[in-house]
């Protein structure tokens, strides 16, 4: 069963197309990315999933039906944490249960227990200026997920990491994400971190977006941290390859 | 991971020192000039004649300091509440904001000069038109403030708040309104220092009390020096509303302070 299916999505921002031709999906419990080169409209899907915009043509399925204007299916991770610097990292945390309704004294008691493995103990009442980038990266991964939504979007989590934090990141979601199966779609520029985390990956071409290549690696996990397997470094340099011929330059 | 220390009292008297010197200096000066010249104190009263004065009239200037600093408040408030519920109502409605923005700037247009009599034309003398007028000098101030502070908003942080499925209203609340604050409490500092001048401005034009009054009255009676004595006082009781509005974005903004000095 497909969580979320993308059927033939299209869309034109004012004059200029922006995805053409966009049929992709994502099963349950997989972790699917998505690369493209810059500019080539994946901040456009995601506004498309989060329900900010309409496809023109084509159709977004989620388990089979419809996607509503304005459904909440999506937990989001935007590129930077986007995490409000006023309010404590408990309270930046339950941010989504809260707007869910759940009161605070609740979200407050489901989020604490998460703090350990998130390896954010102690940093409860901490404003996010006092965390470091990757420590402000988990606890927005943790607001993402504690929404307990059918579907993690990512995108590009980790792009305004450091090499080494990044690196760190990486192996740290992977861990996690072996442990819980979130079905997620992550967006990317990484060759690399998409083939270490992915069950599939779907190459986007620049604009106006088509899929011009789909991936499915099969290495075992977990795969940072030790060599990966020959079938999994030759695919990481044809979608490099396949990335490099879409820049266009 | 250590907390940065705070700043000490002792610190914050070492680096004030450079002003505290240079304004001794200017007073020092000044003293020393009336007393080589001989100038008259009808004309420039002496440093050390300024603080007598306030010595021999402080009750005079305590009992004219109360209403200066009621309207002040008064009038401030009333200018910051209209302010907030008016820039609430802008923030939503953005056309009522192109409406409306004229008539706000050319408010600002207006000499206090001119505007001062007429509220007390059509006011009178009581408190009334010194409150108008604290709001007339401090409403827009304080309403750009808040304005340009929701405009402020982190843009990211709004679109993953409606990822979650907020409504305009719980965006504004839990995202626009906090980031306005630092703007807001920006706009109180410098717009609480126009209250008081515009207080004591409408009270030299008509009140009963007040320090305009104290000021009009020692100027009509030739008294530079009293005149100085008030001044005094009112740039005193600036300096301390100035004061009370740093420390209340301190207590109330303490996020701001966190992760400072790492």
């Amino acid at each position: 069963m497909n969580a979320l299916e993308l059927r033939n999505v299209g869309v034109s921002l004012g004059e200029t197309e922006v995805l053409d031709d966009v049929s992709l999906r994502v099963g349950q419990g997989e972790f699917v990315s998505i690369l493209g080169p810059s500019g080539a409209g994946k901040s456009t899907l995601f506004r498309l999933l989060t329900g900010a915009l309409e496809p023109d043509r084509g159709e977004i399925l989620l388990d089979g039906s419809t996607l509503k204007r304005n459904a909440t299916t999506f937990a989001f991770m935007p590129q930077r944490d986007a995490l409000m610097p006023w309010r404590r990292i408990i309270d930046n945390v339950i941010l989504g249960l809260e707007v869910q309704g759940v009161s605070r004294a609740e979200a407050r008691a489901r989020a604490l227990p998460l703090f350990a493995e998130f390896g954010l103990a102690g940093f409860e009442e901490r404003y996010p200026a006092e965390l470091s980038g990757g420590m402000r990266q988990r606890a927005a991964l943790l607001r993402t997920v504690i929404q307990a939504r059918p579907v993690q979007l990512l995108d590009e989590p980790f792009g305004a990491l450091d090499a080494l934090t990044r690196a760190q990141m990486q192996r740290w979601l992977e861990d996690r994400w072996r442990g819980a199966r979130w079905t997620t779609l992550l967006v990317t520029h990484d060759v690399r971190e998409a083939v270490a985390l992915s069950d599939r990956i779907y190459v986007l071409s620049r604009r106006p977006a088509r899929v011009i290549s789909e991936v499915v690696v099969r290495a075992p996990r977990p795969r940072l941290g030790t060599a990966l397997p020959a079938e999994a470094r030759a695919q990481e340099e044809e979608l490099l390859n396949t990335l490099l011929s879409q820049t266009g330059e | 991971m250590t907390k940065g220390l705070p700043r000490s009292a002792g610190g914050r008297l070492i680096r004030g020192l450079p002003a505290l010197g240079s304004v001794a200096a200017a007073i020092v000066l000044w003293e020393i000039y009336v007393r080589l010249s001989g100038i008259s104190p009808l004309v420039l009263p002496a440093p050390s004649r300024v603080v007598e004065q306030m010595a021999a009239n402080r009750a005079l200037l305590w009992e004219n300091t109360l209403p200066t600093l009621s309207a002040t408040l008064t009038g401030f408030a009333f200018s910051v509440s209209i302010a907030f519920a008016l820039s609430v109502a802008l923030d939503f409605l953005p056309k009522l904001r192109r409406a409306l923005f004229p008539i706000f700037v050319v408010s600002q247009t207006l000499p206090l000069v001119a505007i001062a009599p007429l509220a007390v034309l059509w006011f009178g003398f009581g408190l009334t038109p010194k409150i108008l007028l604290v709001a007339l000098v401090t409403f827009f101030p304080m309403l750009v403030a808040l304005v340009d502070g929701y405009e402020a908003t982190d843009p990211e942080i709004e679109t993953l708040m409606r990822s979650m499925g907020a409504s305009r209203w719980k965006v504004f609340r839990a995202a626009r309104f906090p980031s306005a604050m630092p703007y807001f409490f920006a706009g109180l500092r410098i717009s609480i220092t126009y209250a008081v001048v515009a207080a004591i401005f409408s009270e030299y034009v008509g009140a009963r009390a007040g320090l305009g009054i104290v000021i009009l009255n020692a100027k009509n009676s030739f008294r530079p020096d009293l005149m100085l004595a008030a001044v005094v006082v009112s740039s005193t009781l600036t300096l301390v509303l100035f004061g009370v509005s740093a420390l209340l974005q301190r207590v109330l903004l303490r996020w701001r302070e966190a992760g400072q000095g790492q």
